[in-house]
């Protein structure tokens, strides 16, 4: 298990967008003033990452893949190579089949992210950061803030926010995980959104009429 | 207590249904033809009437940036920029608003783009934020299905297109300027302002950027009236807010109420007290991360508004509020802040992309006491070196925790390292 950097000689030579992405493609590209395109650089960088994780189970960008951005937005290459190194969401190397990021930011670490981290350590065998188990399941990584503070501490999977956790909710989660299950996404606790543990003390007038 | 009816955010929760058909319930697009019918010059009044400050962190009055668009188009089209990137720790409200109020910002960009002569609007949500953008375009299509918006919006014989665009992880993306620059296709990297957005802002167009809260409260200002909304609050900081407690409380939760609110009784009030009881406090980072921490005798008695805490050297920023109890290591929290800031520095400026390292790296011996207790006054001189000397403000965000920590606990950090200095060191065999 390590951080798996693929040699730029082991990448795929040549990307090509499918009839899938082909369509998204007409739709975002739809959004953008005509010669301003280059404004759709993040939505393409994410269709080519989905189209890569359908195809190969991995959601990653490999740069013929950014080349072909490029291309379709009549960009220069490094434009899109900066894109790619600047923002976090965007993967350069293969990554596990379920992406762990685990905040750890201040209020994150008030509720005891440190807990959550240790739990995904164990239960994945993980050590460092940026590192994928060996048997190809999970990639770990911190994160900095994910904006559900009042559902401290909080692990996104993939897409999706698993909030108000601790050292024993995480490990289950993951183990469910493990066992090609995915439980549903949002507090572990059952909290109603954001609202209060125990249900609401707000609001409660709502809908009552 | 703010009044169950006064609240404008009333699914802030998600109890009901966030679709078209539950927002109509809940009054959202009633008679939002008749808004946009009586002018642009009658919207932009009122919502400076109301004294509405923006709620995204800087707390500059609504009214007045939008008058900032000129009246006349010189040919260039303006845009409506909605800014989404939600990434200040401690903050969550805009999300809930995205999730299951979403009508209520859809409304919100159309009044406020056409009150601002603009045919189309982009709103700019972080990445991360999947599900909640998700929700949104549900709404947007709902809305353009509907005829609210699209050509002829609401029947108000104006064009109105809304486009929903994601982010890719990037804190810095949620200041404007480096918003328009990732929106166009670059790298989040910050302006140099002059020219200002309104000038100058989305592809060299008239632009003017708002948060979320901002937008999404406009429709019920304009149903309601300026003087319901300026009924609310202080004097100067008017209307509701939605405020985000984290941190060392029962209960967590967001939760709407007036600005002005003491913090004590919205602690107490909403949150179920701090954790061990009100003596148990120890600080509390009343507005995202980016704003001085205020110790517990400020807390006692602040009242959560932006002039308020600007009185305390502090801000109500985004009203995220983060409280601390006494079994907190208050040097190791503002330290793993000073990590977020270099994290997220874009590199642009030195004394943020050095000055963001050079804090981190030294708050964190301060938090072993690894230090001299004169670099405590090195490390302040250093933060000052920093404020106000980079193109945007993240340079003083991440100043300024590290300031507030110094100001309030000094003694902590200088017992740290006086006891780092008096342990018992192990001998080596001689």
């Amino acid at each position: 298990m390590s951080e798996q950097f693929v040699r730029f000689e082991e990448m795929p030579s040549s990307f090509a967008f499918d009839a899938e992405s082909d369509a998204e493609i007409a739709r975002v590209l739809a959004k953008y003033p005509p010669n301003k395109q280059a404004s759709a650089v993040l939505p393409l960088l994410y269709i080519a990452q989905g189209q890569m994780l359908r195809q190969t189970g991995s959601a990653w960008v490999p740069v013929a893949a950014m080349d072909e951005v490029a291309k379709r937005l009549a960009m220069p290459a490094i434009r899109v190579y900066e894109v790619v190194t600047f923002y976090t969401m965007f993967h350069t190397s293969p990554i596990g089949k379920w992406h762990l990021q685990v905040c750890t930011t201040t209020p994150c670490w008030l509720r005891g992210s440190d807990e959550v981290v240790a739990a995904c350590r164990k239960v994945t065998g993980i050590h460092g950061w940026n590192e994928t188990s060996a048997d190809g399941l999970f990639t770990l990584s911190e994160v900095e803030c994910l904006g559900a503070c009042v559902n401290a501490p909080i692990v996104q999977v993939n897409d999706d926010f698993y909030e108000d956790l601790d050292g024993a909710s995480t490990e289950r989660l993951l183990e469910a995980l493990k066992r090609g299950e995915k439980p549903p996404y949002g507090s572990v606790i059952g909290r109603q959104g954001s609202a209060p543990e125990g249900g609401p003390n707000t609001l409660l007038e709502v809908g009552a009429k | 207590m703010l009044s169950g009816a006064d609240r404008i955010f009333t699914n802030l929760y998600g109890m009901h249904d966030w679709r078209l058909a539950g927002a109509r319930k809940r009054g959202d697009w009633d008679g939002t033809g008749a808004i946009l019918a009586k002018g642009r010059d009658f919207i932009v009044e009122q919502i400076k009437e109301s004294g509405l400050r923006g709620r995204g962190g800087a707390g500059f009055p609504t009214g007045m940036k939008w008058s900032f668009m000129t009246k006349q188009s010189d040919g260039r089209p303006h845009y409506l920029v909605i800014n989404a990137d939600e990434s200040e720790p401690g903050t969550c409200k805009d999300r809930d608003i995205m999730r299951f109020d979403p009508h209520k910002l859809v409304e919100g960009a159309l009044i406020a783009s056409f009150a601002m002569g603009a045919h189309a609007s982009y709103i700019y949500i972080r990445g991360e934020f999947y599900n909640e953008a998700r929700h949104l375009q549900i709404a947007i299509d709902e809305a353009y299905k509907a005829g609210l918006i699209g050509k002829n919006a609401c029947g108000s014989g104006w064009d109105f297109d809304l486009y929903l665009h994601r982010g890719a992880g990037a804190y810095i993306c949620g200041e404007e300027t480096a918003l328009l620059e990732s929106l166009e296709g670059k790298k989040g990297m910050p302006r140099l302002k002059p020219p200002f957005p309104a000038a100058v802002g989305l592809y060299g167009c008239p632009t003017t950027v708002n948060n979320v809260e901002s937008i999404a409260v406009t429709p019920t200002i304009m149903r309601r009236g300026a003087a319901w909304f300026s009924a609310l609050g202080r004097p100067k900081n008017t209307g509701t807010k939605v405020f985000c407690i984290s941190g060392h409380v029962n209960k967590p939760c967001n939760v709407e109420d007036e600005l002005g609110i003491p913090l004590r009784e919205l602690i107490d009030k909403y949150a179920g007290g701090v954790r061990g009881g009100w003596d148990n406090l120890l600080a509390i980072i009343p507005g995202g991360s980016s704003v001085p921490l205020i110790p517990k005798s400020i807390c006692d008695t602040v009242l959560m508004d932006f002039d308020s805490l600007r009185d305390v050297k502090s801000g109500l920023g985004t009203a995220a509020v983060i409280v601390m109890d006494k079994s907190t290591d208050v040097i190791r929290a503002i330290a793993r802040l000073a990590t977020f800031y270099k994290h997220e520095s874009c590199g642009q400026c030195t004394p943020c992309r050095e000055g963001t390292g050079w804090m981190m790296r030294v708050m964190y011996r301060m938090v072993e006491g690894r230090a001299e207790p004169e670099e405590i006054d090195i490390l302040d001189q250093v933060t000052r070196q920093v404020e106000g000397h980079t193109i945007c403000a993240l340079g003083d965000a991440a100043a300024w925790p590290v300031q507030g920590l110094i100001r309030h606990f000094r003694p902590v950090i200088e017992q740290r390292i006086a006891e780092y200095k008096g342990r018992a060191l192990p001998l080596a065999a001689e």
